[in-house]
């Protein structure tokens, strides 16, 4: 089944490819006050169970897709809409 | 015990300065020897590791993320777990804490450029397996060649972070936005190393300052401990 898992990064981290957005936008003559930039991910797996997928797209997510340091992201499965997900994954960065 | 102690330098595809490293360890009297990111073992009596500068993996999803799954970074991690010095540089500090093995991150420099001068550097604590010839306070001039050097952790993990001794080097300056001006760090045991800055071309006074001596040398003397240590382990 079809799913997207979206990065953004998190509230409050600095972004600096956001900042650049928005200041060319302005440039453009659009009143754009703020803009953050993220990652979109297309995937399609092989399971058929939208459980297990959750869990899966949870898993990828957290330990690779998205560093939970400094990103959030959130789930979409073909025919569920965005869910679970968003602004999970806290991990402590001890070595 | 006084042969110089081997040191393995890993090449990803994208690496490009595995052979500065190279170069500048045999320079300062150790035996480097280029690893591919292929190997799954790191050549015998290895006593040091070098993760080089560059752009592993194409820097695709995030700098080192790709990197982290290198067929050969399970030998390193081996190594480091058995107190082993490995030093990351640049893409190879980018690396180390993708893969967990030094706290942190490193974000798109806060000025949106990418960074390419001699910087000051200020050595910030003595406590790891590098630092036997350092001096808190000690000043060094190493170029920073990056467009994501910006180091990031939460404000607890940073005063953890200071309180065990595991800020390694702060710029004298804001180069990049990081937290703290921190330019390296280093995990909780002291025997892994990540720094922005590159010494590896700071080795060579006919091409600039020198401050990288100091960093390679503490990577190269704690290498001679790890060497020693495997020696005694094996009864003669």
């Amino acid at each position: 089944m079809r799913a997207t898992v979206l990065i953004r990064p998190k509230a409050g981290i600095l972004d600096p490819q956001g900042e650049a957005v928005q200041g060319s936008l302005r440039k453009l003559g659009f009143a754009v006050a703020h803009a953050r930039v993220g990652r979109l991910v297309d995937l399609d797996l092989e399971t058929d169970d939208p459980a297990e997928a959750r869990a899966q797209l949870h898993r990828m997510s957290a330990e690779l897709l998205a560093n939970p340091l400094i990103e959030s992201f959130s789930i979409e499965l073909e025919g569920e809409g965005e869910g679970e997900g968003k602004g999970k994954g806290e991990l402590e960065g001890e070595a | 015990m006084t042969a110089a102690p081997r040191i393995a330098v890993i090449t990803f595809p994208g690496s490009n300065d595995d052979g500065d490293a190279v170069l500048a360890l045999g320079l300062l009297g150790a035996e480097a020897v280029a690893v591919w990111h292929a190997d799954t073992a790191l050549p015998d009596e290895t006593a040091g590791v070098v993760l080089p500068g560059g752009f592993s993996y194409g820097d695709y999803l995030r700098c080192g993320a790709i990197a982290r799954f290198a067929p050969v970074l399970g030998a390193v991690a081996a190594f480091a777990a058995t107190a082993g010095p490995v030093l990351g540089i640049c893409n190879g500090f980018q690396i180390l804490c993708e893969a967990g093995l030094l706290p942190g991150v490193l974000r798109h420099n806060r000025q949106q450029e990418f960074i390419c001068r001699d910087i000051v550097v200020t050595i910030e604590s003595t406590s790891s397996a590098f630092a036997g010839g350092w001096e808190v306070g000690q000043e060094l001039v190493i170029p920073v060649k990056h467009g994501e050097g910006n180091w990031y952790a939460d404000d607890d993990l940073v005063a953890l972070l200071e309180r065990r001794g595991q800020i390694a080097f702060r710029y004298a300056e804001d180069v990049n936005g990081a937290v703290g001006r921190i330019a390296g760090v280093t995990n909780e045991v002291g025997n892994v190393l990540g720094l922005m800055p590159h010494p590896e071309h700071a080795v060579d006074p006919l091409l600039g300052p020198v401050g990288g001596i100091p960093v390679l040398e503490g990577l190269i003397a704690a290498a001679r401990v790890a060497a020693a240590r495997a020696g005694a382990a094996v009864p003669a």
